[in-house]
């Protein structure tokens, strides 16, 4: 309690001095309104093991990285990050003890980085009790449809919903109407289910045959005779351990009379394109959150992220060419993590206290432009829904590589609000 | 797809579960027949099968084979050398205890599989086949012209999925030639049927109890090697192959050969069948309630010997 006369002198320097340094200087801001040199400390429940493991090792590079970039740059107001990592085995419940221990153990001012939809549906919940900000990198539908909380936001990657609904013009248009879908048995891959479903027939095509799958199956082929035969595109996106085996599999059981082949990259995430029996995905289509490969037209701001994080053109670590990155997600950890520094800054954020007003703050970001801290492309932020809205990508595998072929814009993936957050108290 | 090229597609998916089923079945119904201890570790054997053949296979250079063929003759030795000490410092200092070697062995399988965590890593990796050609199969109908064959959409196999059917009908017709023909045979069945006398006929129990529980471990090892160039190494991969493995044990018969075997086939092309043409769930479902049934109806199981 001796510190707290401290703390008022330094709130009044900030609030009278450093209040127009912060608007027009963010650098200057930061440093004039630094409160005490403790770290801000990030709760980062992290997929270390279990079927999200591939995903939790590249978020964990990924969220260093970007903690490295944060703090060489002052920190966020003036006090250095610091990141709390805790395995979640990409289990629901044990994600719930993890947000706890994070809100009650670890003292951790935000959680994030979560990737799971089925663990952050069930984490999510605990964030809300424990009133500890949530910064999901999830791509699922389920922060925008309104089914968790105020405490919950996805500010870094898109959703399922938008990302289908910006494919299924494309997959209309050029490989066919006529669609078998393939996707994981649980919250993710349903989303992919309903909202691809509508939105191909918005574009006047049909889903001819649902086929889901257990996100643990560890063997495929028994699944595909289940394809219509007047399938027109086969459409897949797969999660787990066994993607190479589901996708090997795939190309085994068509051999060379295949439908087109759109898939979703998750089914390839962190997997060699050059690995052996992966040939028939040439001339195959992609949807790519981020190109994993860099592209012709690279921007400054890919080229600064890969360096950052240590993924060489090719999409696989600088040190192993065989340890290939899951490049069309992880961007989202690096994002959100300066949009929680842009929302700290934002709400002069000091200590837990100040959690409300952080996520107010964020709730009021609308554009983020294409920048070192956005380089995946240009977002727009909906603080009603919690959910930013950004470009997507379409990629062709071409001579083993994925070459980007079409890049949607971000009114293609927009669809109209489905809650208000900001309604809902704290 | 027609019923016909269907079924035959859920035959083949079948027959390469079942004989990968088999040998990892027989495993642990030889530990149980001779030893009459659950190994509630066997899964994680036939997972340090699949990881050691990635560590063996992945440095070799040169043609796949090589380095296949390496892991089909090292890692079961591997497994079965730890298997080895495991009998020799967990399962012989609690005597062999039924109860003891329960909790034991569940011991056992959480610091194998904690290790692989720990020193091979949470990433499923591949182990390239030593070949794998896709074989398209061909199938007939009665047409304008008689009989016509003709090739439909999807029915096709690899030639490394026949190998892995093949190899297992080997293996076993092996294990059979071992327990009927030779000394070592005897002297394990000498030990299965009566432990005391066997011990008063001077044979060695306690060291014929390490090689039995050792050349288990090696059954679900070599069963791994065969299934990782189709599926990955893992560290959680010895889950379902345990799972299975009781559920074979028990219909067949604990400690009977044939019994395991026979198990395996129905299990095995039951699981193939069922879901392809229904869900692979209810596949899982049936083959609970069958073991539920076995245990009403015929607690010794098929081919076991009623228990005085």
């Amino acid at each position: 309690m001796s510190k707290l006369p401290k703390t008022s002198r330094r709130s009044l320097i900030k609030s009278v001095g450093a209040g127009a340094l912060l608007a027009s200087s963010p650098l200057v801001g930061r440093f004039a309104s630094a409160q005490s040199g403790a770290p801000i400390k990030i709760g980062f429940q992290q997929h270390s093991t279990g079927i999200g493991a591939a995903y939790g090792r590249w978020y964990g590079r990924t969220t260093e990285a970007a903690v490295k970039a944060i703090n060489d740059a002052g920190g966020i107001n003036g006090r250095p990050v610091e990141i709390v990592a805790e395995d979640d085995g990409t289990d629901p419940k044990r994600g719930a003890e993890v947000v706890e221990k994070f809100a009650n153990q670890h003292n951790c001012d935000v959680a994030f980085g979560t990737l799971f939809s089925h663990v952050v549906i069930g984490s999510a919940p605990s964030a809300g009790e424990q009133k500890i900000p949530y910064f999901v990198v999830s791509e699922g539908h389920h922060v925008a449809s309104g089914g968790l909380n105020r405490y919950t936001l996805q500010p870094g990657i898109t959703d399922v919903k938008s990302q289908v609904q910006a494919m299924a013009p494309y997959v209309a248009d050029n490989l066919g109407k006529k669609v078998t879908m393939i996707f994981p048995d649980f919250a993710f891959g349903h989303d992919h289910r309903d909202f691809f479903t509508a939105a191909i027939e918005a574009q006047g095509g049909e889903v001819l045959e649902h086929i889901a799958v257990p996100p643990s199956e560890t063997s495929f082929t028994k699944y595909f005779p289940k394809i219509p035969r007047d399938t027109e595109v086969l459409y897949h996106v797969m999660v787990g351990p066994a993607v190479l085996t589901f996708v090997k599999e795939l190309g085994e059981f068509f051999g060379p009379s295949s439908p087109a082949i759109f898939g979703f990259i998750d089914s390839l995430e962190a997997v060699d394109l050059a690995s052996p029996g992966l040939e028939f995905l040439e001339g195959t289509y992609f949807w790519e959150g981020n190109p994993r490969y860099a592209q012709a037209d690279q921007t400054s701001h890919d080229k600064n992220f890969r360096a950052a994080v240590g993924v060489d053109e090719n999409g696989a670590s600088v040190s192993d060419p065989k340890d290939v990155s899951t490049y069309a997600h992880m961007f989202g950890c690096w994002e959100t993590l300066h949009i929680i520094k842009a929302g700290m800054e934002a709400s002069g954020y000091q200590g837990p206290a100040d959690r409300q007003k952080l996520i107010e703050a964020v709730e009021a970001m609308t554009d983020m432009p294409e920048s070192d801290a956005h380089p995946q492309g240009p977002k727009v932020f909906n603080g009603k829904t919690h959910q930013v809205f950004g470009v997507q990508y379409i990629s062709r595998v071409e001579n083993g590589r994925l070459v980007k072929v079409h890049t949607t814009s971000i009114e293609d993936t927009l669809y109209p609000d489905e809650t208000d957050y900001t309604t809902q108290s704290f | 797809m027609d019923f016909g090229p269907h079924l035959l597609l859920a035959i083949l998916e079948g027959a390469v579960g079942a004989a990968v089923l088999a040998l990892t079945a027989l495993g642990l119904s030889l530990v149980f027949g001779v030893m009459r201890v659950v190994n509630v570790a066997h899964g994680e054997f036939f997972m340090l099968g699949a990881v050691v053949a990635w560590f063996i296979a992945s440095p070799i250079a040169g043609h796949p084979a090589i380095g296949f063929v390496a892991a089909l003759a090292l890692a079961p030795l591997v497994a079965g050398a730890i298997a080895v000490v495991v009998d020799r410092f967990v399962l012989k200092e609690v005597e062999y205890d039924p109860e003891a070697t329960i909790v034991g062995t569940i011991g056992v399988l959480y610091i194998i599989q904690q290790s692989a965590l720990m020193i091979y890593g949470p990433e499923a990796r591949p182990v390239e086949p030593p070949f794998n050609h896709r074989i398209a199969l061909p199938w007939f109908e009665w047409g304008e012209t008689g009989l016509e064959f003709y090739y439909p959409w999807g029915l096709s196999t690899t030639s490394y999925k026949l190998f892995v059917i093949v190899a297992a009908i080997g293996i076993l017709l092996a294990f059979w030639v071992i327990m009927s023909r030779t000394r070592l045979g005897l002297i394990m069945r000498a030990t299965q049927l009566d432990r005391e006398t066997a011990l008063a006929f001077g044979i060695p129990v306690q060291r014929v109890y390490s090689i039995v529980f050792g050349f288990g471990a090696a059954l679900a090892a070599l069963a791994a090697v065969l299934i990782v160039p189709i599926q990955q190494a893992h560290y959680l991969m010895g889950h379902d192959p345990l799972l299975l493995s009781f559920i074979v044990v028990i219909i067949g018969g604990l400690g009977s050969v044939r019994g395991t075997v026979v198990a395996a086939l129905l299990i095995g092309m039951s699981d193939g069948i069922i879901s392809v043409f229904l869900s692979p769930t209810l596949s899982k479902i049936l083959a609970t309630l069958l073991v539920a049934l076995v245990l009403v109806f015929r607690p010794q199981g098929l081919y076991g010997k009623k228990m005085a």
